[in-house]
Parts: structure tokens; sequence; C-alpha cells
């Protein structure tokens, strides 16, 4: 297999209360960079920092056990929100023509 | 838009008549993708949206949910050659389905909407859709079944994995689950990077040049042919090593944070550089000279590499946060400090 690309070490803004996990398995169907494993019935975090905090998880979670800080990781984004330009993702319905320079 | 080159037919249904799309790609669609790929026309690359068919769908046919970004639209319905399937595209202002999910309006709510309004469940006897799995930051399945009745279901990442998907009777196997960066994944990118970057430095190079004229030992017009060009090429190793080796260089360079992998790949092209100049007689003319394009090539290197964040599929907020930090200002230092520097070997003998 592949070796997996990490991001920056201990960043990513992702909590699992797992004594409220169902184990339905939505968050490892939905996550993109496989973080969670399923162990003993219970969903599990097994590599914190190859989350990307697409906020996938926490959206499709039924039993609201799993919370990030959700957003999109661009610095083109974050330069926009700091001019106050949108919101964080910038991604978004741009005016001028071929604006927006992220996605 | 009236009219939609990608549609060759008319289905009938109970709920009246659904363009039939056409599952190959034709010279237009490819100069479409070719355009979008460089940066031009991409916040305007749409499909209507609403609901189409490939093949001959009836009622048990799937359905496929995307956005109404054409590029994305094109994957989806080349990837159904062969298949009968039902495609719902929703508006999402021509965003590709994963910013969209990230922005909402690929979501729970326009999701609902969009399936009472093409009136989804008279069409089809079932009721699943299958939605792509980078969809889901926006949608969330368990409220998708409650606001319409259709139950979600999460397809694959890429498109060419549907009919695999398919034919396992809609199992995706950890693969198809697995966003991967790859090579060509990132080399596609690499256009519309340079492109973009470009846009904003030729101005620089303009007023850099001018500057270089002004401030230069002669005469403007001489200075210009003397340094202008040495200056444009600085530039441009800094662009190219931002935007161009350090995406396809991007596993093997050191570090995680991209701004500084762009840095030691600006290294490697200030060096280059720095050989080229150094080569010719006269070289750079003096040591200040040398110190500031290994200041600024690293940093404009390195801020393109940070804006490759954007188009990467592993970035988290937290971290570009985190990194920017500590970055923006080392970049506007160097920058600074190398301009002056420049400006000093450019009046110094």
């Amino acid at each position: 297999m592949r070796r997996r690309q990490l991001y920056l070490r201990g960043v990513a803004t992702l909590r699992l209360e797992q004594d409220g996990c169902m184990g339905c398995g939505m968050c490892l169907a939905v996550c993109p960079q496989e973080v969670f494993v399923m162990a003993h019935g219970k969903a599990r975090i097994s590599e914190q920092d190859a989350c990307m905090e697409c906020g996938a998880c926490m959206m499709n979670c039924p039993a609201g056990v799993i919370w990030v800080q959700s957003g999109v990781g661009c610095a083109q984004a974050v330069f926009h929100a700091m001019l106050g330009r949108g919101s964080e993702a910038c991604c978004a319905i741009e005016e001028k023509p071929g604006g927006g320079s992220c996605c | 838009m009236a009219e939609q080159a990608f549609v060759t037919g008319k289905i009938e249904t109970p709920v009246g008549t659904v363009p039939q799309v056409a599952t190959g790609v034709s010279w237009r669609d490819r100069w479409g993708a070719f355009r979008v790929r460089l940066g031009f026309g991409r916040m305007r690359y749409t499909v209507e949206p609403g609901l189409y068919g490939v093949g001959a769908p009836r009622q048990d046919s799937p359905v496929l949910v995307t956005a109404n970004y054409k590029l994305s639209f094109d994957h989806l319905r080349t990837a159904l050659a062969g298949h009968d399937a039902w495609i719902l595209v929703l508006d999402t202002s021509g965003i590709n389905v994963w910013c969209a999910a990230g922005k909402g309006t690929f979501g729970t709510a326009p999701l609902s909407v969009q399936v009472a309004a093409s009136r989804l469940a008279q069409l089809v006897g079932h009721r699943r859709l299958v939605v792509p799995q980078l969809g889901a930051p926006g949608i969330a399945a368990h409220a998708v079944k409650r606001q319409c009745g259709f139950s979600v279901v999460f397809g694959p990442v890429q498109a060419r994995h549907l009919p695999e998907f398919l034919g396992r009777g809609m199992q995706a196997t950890p693969a198809m689950r697995r966003k991967t960066f790859s090579l060509s994944e990132r080399a596609v990118l690499v256009p519309v990077e340079l492109v973009i970057a470009c846009k904003w430095a030729l101005p620089l190079a303009v007023v850099l040049s001018g500057i270089s004229g002004l401030f230069g030992p002669a005469a403007f017009w001489e200075n210009v042919r003397e340094h202008g060009g040495w200056t444009m090429a600085g530039l441009g190793s800094g662009i190219v090593a931002g935007t161009v080796l350090t995406p396809l260089l991007l596993p093997v360079l050191p570090g995680r944070a991209f701004s500084l992998k762009g840095a030691v790949a600006g290294l490697m092209a200030g060096l280059a550089f720095l050989a080229v100049l150094l080569s010719r007689p006269g070289g750079a003319g003096n040591d200040f000279a040398v110190w500031a394009w290994l200041l600024l090539i690293p940093a404009i290197a390195s801020f393109f590499g940070m804006e490759f964040t954007g188009a990467s599929t592993y970035t988290s907020l937290s971290g570009v946060r985190k990194e920017m930090r500590i970055a923006v200002p080392l970049q506007v230092a160097a920058t600074l400090c190398g301009m002056l520097l420049l400006f000093c070997a450019r009046r110094l003998p």
C-alpha cells in the first residue's frame, strides 16, 4: 500500500466520544483519509494526524458523538477570511468572472 | 443556457421529458476541460441543474447525484458508458462536489429540495440516492432520509470506480473510499497554479524591471536591458519552484508544512538560477545580488507552495492556520530583505 501523506502533527481538532458510539460505521465510510477503524463494535480514531477536518464524519454521525472544527485547509481561503471577504471557504460563488483560485 | 451539446436525446417519463446525455467525450468537452485546467472561465463552467438520464433508465435504475460543475458532470456521465441511470444535478454554482459540500451548496437541504423538484418519488420505484463520498461533508445521510424519504448510499470518491461499485451491489472497497494524491493527480493541477501565479506576477515583474531601470547605474533602458531580464528570470524561478516543483515533488520534499516544502524547492531553484547567473561574464555583479536571490526565490516559492494547500487533498484548516502564522511573517521579511539587497546590488559597484 502507498505510504500515506500526512500534514502537520497534532493540530487536527477531531474528537470522538466513544461511549455514545453505536458502531454504525458511517464515519469509516465517509472519511477520505481512513482516520477511523472499527474495534469491538465501536469506532476509534486510528490516525489523528491524517484528519483534514472536512467534517464528513461529524455530519454523518447519527449518534452525534464526533466533533471537529471543520473547514477548508486552503491558504487562499484563510487570506480571504483575514481580509473579511466571504467566509472561510473561498470556493464560494464568485461575482467576478475567473476569480477565486482555490478549488 | 439553452443548448447543452452533451444532450443527445429525450426520455419520456411519468414526470415529463428528461434529457438524455451522451457518455462519450466530444472535442468541445475536451477543449472546455483544457481551458478550465488552465484556469480560464473556471467559475462559469456549468451545466443546468436538474434531472438527466444516461442509456435507457427505468423505474429501478440507480439515481446518481452530482454538482453542476461541468468537469464533475462529464466525469460522471462518461464513467456510466453502457449503464442505464438517472443523474440528479444540484445547483452548486459551478463548484465541484467536494468544495461545494464544504460550503453547504452540495448539502442536505439543497439535495432534498432537488429531489422534490424533480419529482423523483414518482419517477423511480426505489428510494435510494447514490451520492459521491466527497459530498459527505455537506450531506448527512440520516437527515436526507428524514427530509425526503430517500436513503443515501455514499458512492466511490472517483466516478471512474462507479461501474465496479454498481456491479458489487453498491459496495465500496477501501480503495474506492480513499482520496489519493498521486503524481498524476498533482500534475494536472500544475497548469492552473502556474497561470494564477503568473496573473499575480506579471505586474510585479514590470514594476521590478522598472525599478532596476530607474535605480540602476546607467540610463533607464540600458538598465532594464541589463537587469530586467535577470529580474524576471529570478522571479520566474521562484514561481516555477512554488507552482511546478512543489506539487510534483510534494511527497519527497522535506517537512510537512507546504511553505517549508516550497522554500526547499525554492532554494534548489535559487541555486540553479545563481549557477547560471554566475557563469556569465560579469556574473551577478556582487555578493549583494547573490544573497538577494537566495532570499527572494525561496520566499516566492514558499508562498506559492503554501497556496497549494488549497488544491491538495489532505491539508486541514487548523494546520494551514498554524503554518501561515509562522511562514507568512518569514516570507514577508525575506522578500523585504531580498529587495533591499537587490537595490544595494544595483546601486553599489
